[in-house]
C-alpha cells in the first residue's frame, strides 16, 4: 500500500479543490468553464486506472492507507478491484458530460450548481473507492447534500416534494445500516472496519440475517428494489437534467455496488438464505417498471420507471451467484449508466426547446430534429437491449446466468424483455412520427455542443454492443474471486446445496 | 503558583464586580465593550491554565484537565454568546448592564461547578449559575404587553427549584448513607452499597438536577417555553454553556456508579430513549424556531446519556465530544436567528424564507448547523452520534442503539424543512440582512470547527479521554 502517485486520492480531492475554486469565480460563465476544465482533467486522470490495471490479481489495487482516527482503528483506506474500477470511470466519465447538459439549461444561481456538482463528483468516486466502513458511510451521507440541493433549488415544480422524499428515504434506510457497520466491528478480532478484513469473517447465522437485512434496505432503497422505488420517479423527473443523469447512471449503481462489494462477501450464509426472496422481488421490479413504463405519459417518468425494470434485471443478476449473471449484471450497470444516461440528456434537450417533458407535446419533432432523433432512436434501442447494443449483452449474460440457477425465475423475467420493448418502441414512435398537432413548430436541431455531448455515448453503446472483452476482462478475476468467497464462507453450513 | 489554579474564576469574578460598578453607572455599549474584554481575558487564561493541577478551599474544589477544559470552553462559549448578540436588541435598555453582569455571574458559576467535588460547593455552584439565568429571562422587553418573558422566568425557577429540591434530597441520602458530602469519599464507600435502595435513590435524586439542566425527559417542561420566551441572544446562551456544565457532573455523578449501577443504566436508558422520542416527535410539528431547536435539544440530551449510560471512561470521552459538537452546531443555529430576527422578535421557520438570497452565509451557517444536529457528514454531529452508537452496542445496548438510530431517521425532517425555506422557499422580503464583519468572521469560523471537528476529530477525542482519564 502507499506506494507510488496517490491516483485514487487525486481523483477525490480534485473535484473538492475545483469546488473551492469555483466558490471565488467572478462570474457564471467562468464557473461553467471551470467545472468543464475539473470534470474533464478527473476523466482523464482516471484513464491510468485502467491502463495500469492488473486483471490477473483480485487484489486491490492502487491502495492507499493512511490512520484516521486512531482511537476507533478508522483508516483511510482507499483501492479498486474488477468491480468498482468500472463504476470509478463510469462516474469521472459521465460528469463532464452532466456539466455539459447543464451549460444553459442551469440558468440561475450558476456557481452554486457547479458547486454541488463537484462534491457530488468527490463523494461518488470516494464511495466506489473507500476500503474502510466508516469512510465509505461517510460520503454515501455526504452525498445526500449537494443532490438534496441539486433536486430541491434546480428543480422542476413539486422539487421540494421529491427533494424531501429523496432526502428521507435514502437517510432512514441507510441508519440501519451505520448500526450494522457498527455490530460488524464489535464482532470482528481486533475490531476494524477494514471492508476486505471483515470480509469471510465467522459470523453466526443470525448476526448474518441481520446484518444483511440492514444492509438490504439501504441498498435496496438506493437501486431502487421493489417496493422501495416510490422516490425514484419523483426525483428523477423534478431533478434538472445533470440530476437525472447523475441519479440514474451513478447513484443507483450504489445500490447494486453495495450487494456485490458487502452482502455477497461479508454475509454469505445470509445471501445464500435470502436468495430466492431477492430474486422473486427483482422479478417483481422487471414487470412491474416495465408495465408502468407503458402507461407514462411523461417522458422523465417513462425512463425512471424503465431504471427499475432495468435495476432489476441487475439485482437478478448479482443474486443468481454465478460467474455469467454478477459479470452481466456489472456490466450491465455500465450500461444502464450510459443509456440511460443519454436518454435523460435526450429528455433535457427536448425541455429546452419545449419546456415540457410530456410525450404528447413531442410527437412528431422527427421532422424538425433528424439529427436528434437519430440519436433517440439508438438509445432507445440500447435500452430495449437491442441485439449490436450494450445492453443486449448484459442481459443476455444475465439471462443466461439465470437459466442455469432457476429456469421459473428466468422464464419469469422474460416478458421484461418485450415490455421493454413496448414502452421504448411508443415513445420513439411517438417522437419521430408522431401526429402533426406538436404545437411548437420551429425546433432547432441539435448544436454542436450538444452532438458533443451526446456522440460519446452512442460510442459506448456500440462499443460495449459489439466488443466487450476490454469490459469484461477486468472484472473476470475479481468476480471469480468473489463467487470463491460466498462457496467457501457457506460451504459448511446447510445452505451450501444452493451453489452453483 | 495557587492563584494560577483559580485564575479562570478569579477574572470573571473581578470581572463581575467591575461590571456590578458599571450598572450603576454606565449604559450597555461600554458594558458590552466590558463584558467581551472579559470574556476575552477569561477564554486567554482558561487556555493558559489547561494543564493546571491541584487542589483549593480543604480539596473541595479540584482543578484537573477535565475541569480546565470544561472551564475553557464555558469561556469561549460565553465569548461567543456575547460576540454574536450584538447589541441585545431585545433587552429593556437600562437593565443591559445588568443582563451582562449576570451573564458573566452565569458563567463564573458553571466554571465553579465543573471544578466542584464535594456536595454542597457543587450546590452553591450550581445555584449561582442558574440564579443569575432565572433573572435573565424576564430581562426582555416586554413587546406586546403579553408579559411571556415573565410566565417563562417563572416557569423556569419553578420547575427548577423542585429539581434543585429533588436534588438536595438525594444528596441527604448520600451522605446518610456514607457520612461524607465528598465525591472522592463516596467513591470509594458507595460502591459497596450501590445495590441498596436508598444509594441508587440517592444518587438518581442528585442525577435528576443535572438532568434538568440537561432537559433530559422527564425534567424537560421548562424548554419549550423558556426557549420561546426568552430574547434570543439569552436562549442562545441557555441552549449552549450550560449544557457543558450539566454534563461535566453528570460525568462525575454517573461514575459513583460504577461498575454496577445496572439500576441506574437502565434509568438512564429509559429516560434517554424517551428524550429521544419526545423531542424529536414534538419538534417536527414546531412553527417558532427556537422552540424547534428547544425539542431537538430535548433529543440530544437522550443522545448525550448514550455515551454517560456506557459507564466507560471512552462512553465519557465521547459524550464530552457530543456536547462540544453539539453546543458549536447550536450556536451556528442561534447565531443566525440573531441577526435573522430584526428587533428580537421571535423568529418562526417561515420566516426564514429566501434566506439563501438573502445572505447566503448565514443561510450556509444555518445548513451547516442543522445538518450536523441532524447527524449528516461531514459535521461533528455525525461523528459524535457514530461514537456514541458505537459506544453504547459496545455495552451491549443494541435495543437503545437501534431506537436512537430510528431517532436520526424522524429528526432528519424537521432540520430538512428549514432547510428546504431557506434555500428552496421564495424570500418573504428582498433586503438583504447586514451581518457584520465580525459575525461573518465568527460564522465562518463555525462553519469551519463544525466541518474539522467532523472530519479530523481526533485530537479533541484524544483531549478528552485524556480528560476522563485525568478524573478516574
Amino acid at each position: 500500500m502507499n506506494e507510488g502517485f496517490p491516483l485514487l486520492s487525486a481523483l477525490i480531492f480534485l473535484p473538492l479543490a475545483g469546488a473551492l475554486v469555483t466558490m471565488f469565480l467572478p462570474s457564471d460563465s467562468a464557473a461553467r468553464a471551470w467545472a468543464l476544465v475539473v470534470t474533464t482533467a478527473c476523466a482523464l486522470l482516471s484513464i491510468p486506472l485502467y491502463t495500469g490495471f492488473n486483471n490477473g490479481t483480485a487484489q486491490y489495487q492502487f491502495g492507499e492507507h493512511h490512520p484516521w482516527i486512531s482511537a476507533w482503528n478508522i483508516n483511510y483506506t482507499l483501492g479498486v478491484d474488477g468491480i468498482s474500477l468500472l463504476l470509478i470511470l463510469l462516474t469521472t466519465i459521465i460528469m463532464p458530460f452532466c456539466v455539459l447538459a447543464s451549460w444553459r439549461y442551469i440558468a440561475k444561481r450558476v456557481k452554486a450548481f457547479m458547486v454541488c456538482l463537484l462534491v457530488m463528483e468527490c463523494a461518488m468516486i470516494g464511495v466506489f473507492a473507500a476500503l474502510d466502513f466508516v469512510l465509505f458511510y461517510v460520503l454515501w451521507e455526504a452525498m445526500l447534500i449537494p443532490m438534496y440541493l441539486i433536486i430541491g433549488i434546480w428543480g422542476g415544480p413539486r422539487k421540494v416534494y421529491a427533494s424531501i422524499k429523496f432526502f428521507i428515504y435514502t437517510l432512514a434506510g441507510s441508519v440501519m445500516l451505520l448500526v450494522a457497520i457498527i455490530a460488524l466491528y464489535l464482532s470482528s478480532t481486533p475490531h476494524t472496519f477494514s471492508i476486505p478484513m471483515l470480509m469471510g469473517g465467522a459470523y453466526s447465522q443470525t448476526m448474518q440475517i441481520l446484518v444483511f437485512l440492514a444492509f438490504f434496505l439501504a441498498f435496496a432503497i438506493k437501486v431502487p428494489m421493489f417496493p422501495f422505488h416510490t422516490w425514484l420517479p419523483a426525483a428523477h423527473v423534478e431533478a434538472p437534467t445533470a440530476g437525472s443523469v447523475i441519479l440514474a447512471s451513478i447513484l443507483l449503481k450504489m445500490g447494486t455496488y453495495g450487494f456485490l462489494r458487502f452482502c455477497l462477501p461479508i454475509t454469505p450464509v445470509a445471501t445464500l438464505t435470502l436468495m430466492p426472496y431477492i430474486l422473486w422481488l427483482s422479478v417483481v421490479a422487471i414487470l412491474y417498471g416495465g408495465f408502468t413504463a407503458l402507461a407514462q405519459k411523461d417522458m422523465k417518468k417513462l425512463i425512471a420507471y424503465s431504471s427499475v425494470g432495468h435495476m432489476g434485471f441487475v439485482t437478478l443478476g448479482i443474486f443468481v451467484l454465478n460467474r455469467a449473471g454478477i459479470e452481466g449484471a456489472i456490466l450491465q450497470m455500465i450500461n444502464h449508466g450510459v443509456t440511460t444516461g443519454a436518454l435523460f440528456l435526450c429528455v433535457g434537450m427536448i425541455y429546452e426547446r419545449t419546456h415540457s417533458r410530456e410525450l404528447a407535446q413531442a410527437t412528431g419533432i422527427g421532422k424538425q430534429m433528424p439529427i436528434f432523433v437519430t440519436f433517440l432512436a439508438f438509445f432507445s434501442l440500447s435500452s430495449l437491449a437491442f441485439p449490436g447494443t450494450n445492453s443486449f449483452v448484459g442481459e443476455f449474460m444475465i439471462l443466461a446466468g439465470g437459466f442455469s440457477r432457476n429456469l421459473i425465475i428466468a422464464g419469469a423475467a422474460i416478458p421484461g424483455a418485450i415490455l421493454a420493448a413496448a414502452y421504448m418502441l411508443r415513445m420513439l414512435q411517438k417522437v419521430i412520427w408522431g401526429g402533426v398537432d406538436n404545437p411548437v413548430q420551429s425546433l432547432m436541431d441539435l448544436n454542436a455542443r450538444e452532438i458533443v455531448t451526446l456522440a460519446p455515448f452512442l460510442l459506448f453503446v456500440f462499443w460495449i454492443g459489439l466488443g466487450p472483452e476490454p469490459f469484461l476482462s477486468v472484472m473476470h478475476t475479481s468476480v471469480t474471486h468473489l463467487l470463491e468467497q460466498v462457496a467457501s464462507a457457506a460451504k459448511s453450513t446447510a445452505v451450501a446445496g444452493l451453489l452453483p | 503558583m495557587k492563584l494560577m489554579l483559580f485564575a479562570p474564576e478569579l477574572i470573571l469574578l473581578l470581572g463581575s464586580l467591575l461590571l456590578f460598578i458599571l450598572t450603576l453607572t454606565a449604559d450597555g455599549k461600554t458594558a458590552r465593550k466590558m463584558a467581551l474584554l472579559i470574556g476575552l481575558a477569561a477564554s486567554i487564561v482558561s487556555l493558559a491554565a489547561l494543564n493546571q493541577t491541584g487542589t483549593l478551599f480543604v480539596k473541595a474544589y479540584q482543578v484537573d484537565l477535565f475541569s480546565q477544559l470544561f472551564k475553557a470552553l464555558i469561556a469561549i462559549g460565553m465569548t461567543v454568546v456575547l460576540l454574536f448578540s450584538g447589541e441585545l436588541k431585545d433587552i429593556t435598555p437600562r437593565m443591559k448592564p445588568e443582563y451582562y453582569l449576570f451573564l458573566v455571574l452565569s458563567s463564573l458559576g458553571l466554571m465553579m461547578l465543573v471544578s466542584s467535588v464535594e456536595l454542597i460547593t457543587l450546590f452553591v455552584a450550581l445555584e449561582l449559575s442558574s440564579f443569575s439565568l432565572y433573572l435573565m429571562v424576564p430581562m426582555r422587553d416586554d413587546h406586546q404587553g403579553l408579559r411571556s418573558q415573565m410566565e417563562a422566568g417563572i416557569k423556569y425557577i419553578m420547575f427548577a427549584v423542585m429539581a434543585t429540591g429533588i436534588m438536595l434530597f438525594g444528596m441527604s441520602y448520600l451522605f446518610g448513607l456514607t457520612g461524607t458530602t465528598y465525591l472522592a469519599g463516596l467513591a470509594t464507600r458507595l460502591p459497596s452499597l450501590i445495590t441498596e435502595p436508598a444509594a441508587i435513590a440517592g444518587i438518581a435524586m442528585v442525577l435528576s438536577g443535572f438532568l434538568f439542566k440537561l432537559a433530559v425527559f422527564p425534567f424537560h417542561f421548562w424548554v419549550p417555553d423558556v426557549y420561546q420566551g426568552a430574547s434570543n441572544e439569552t436562549t442562545s446562551f441557555i441552549a449552549s454553556v450550560p449544557k457543558l456544565g450539566a454534563v461535566a457532573i453528570l460525568i462525575r455523578i454517573t461514575m459513583l456508579a460504577a461498575p454496577e449501577g445496572a439500576m441506574i443504566v437502565k434509568m438512564l436508558v429509559i429516560c434517554a430513549v424517551c428524550s429521544m422520542f419526545y423531542g424529536n416527535l414534538a419538534a417536527l410539528v414546531q412553527k417558532d424556531i427556537k422552540r424547534m431547536l428547544g425539542f431537538s435539544g430535548i433529543a440530544h440530551a437522550g443522545f448525550v446519556l448514550l455515551g454517560l449510560l456506557t459507564l466507560h471512561k471512552e462512553g465519557y470521552a465521547t459524550s464530552i465530544f457530543y456536547i462540544i459538537g453539539y453546543v458549536l452546531m447550536n450556536m451556528a443555529c442561534f447565531l443566525v436567528l440573531c441577526q435573522v430576527s430584526k428587533s428580537g422578535e421571535n423568529v418562526e421557520i417561515s420566516d426564514l424564507s429566501g434566506l439563501y438570497q438573502r445572505s447566503p452565509l448565514l443561510a450556509f451557517t444555518l445548513a451547516t448547523g442543522m445538518m450536523a444536529l441532524a447527524g449528516i457528514p461531514p459535521f461533528v454531529g455525525f461523528m459524535g452520534k457514530f461514537m456514541l452508537l458505537a459506544g453504547a452496542l459496545q455495552a451491549k445496548q443494541l435495543t437503545l442503539v437501534v431506537l436512537a438510530a430510528l431517532n436520526t431517521a424522524i429528526a432528519i425532517y424537521y432540520y430538512l424543512s428549514v432547510l428546504k425555506v431557506a434555500y428552496c422557499d421564495q424570500p418573504v422580503s428582498t433586503d438583504s440582512i447586514e451581518v457584520s464583519f465580525g459575525t461573518k468572521a465568527l460564522s465562518l469560523g463555525l462553519i469551519l470547527a463544525i466541518i474539522t471537528l467532523g472530519v479530523i476529530p481526533g485530537q479533541m477525542l484524544a483531549l478528552a479521554n485524556q480528560a476522563v482519564a485525568a478524573i478516574l
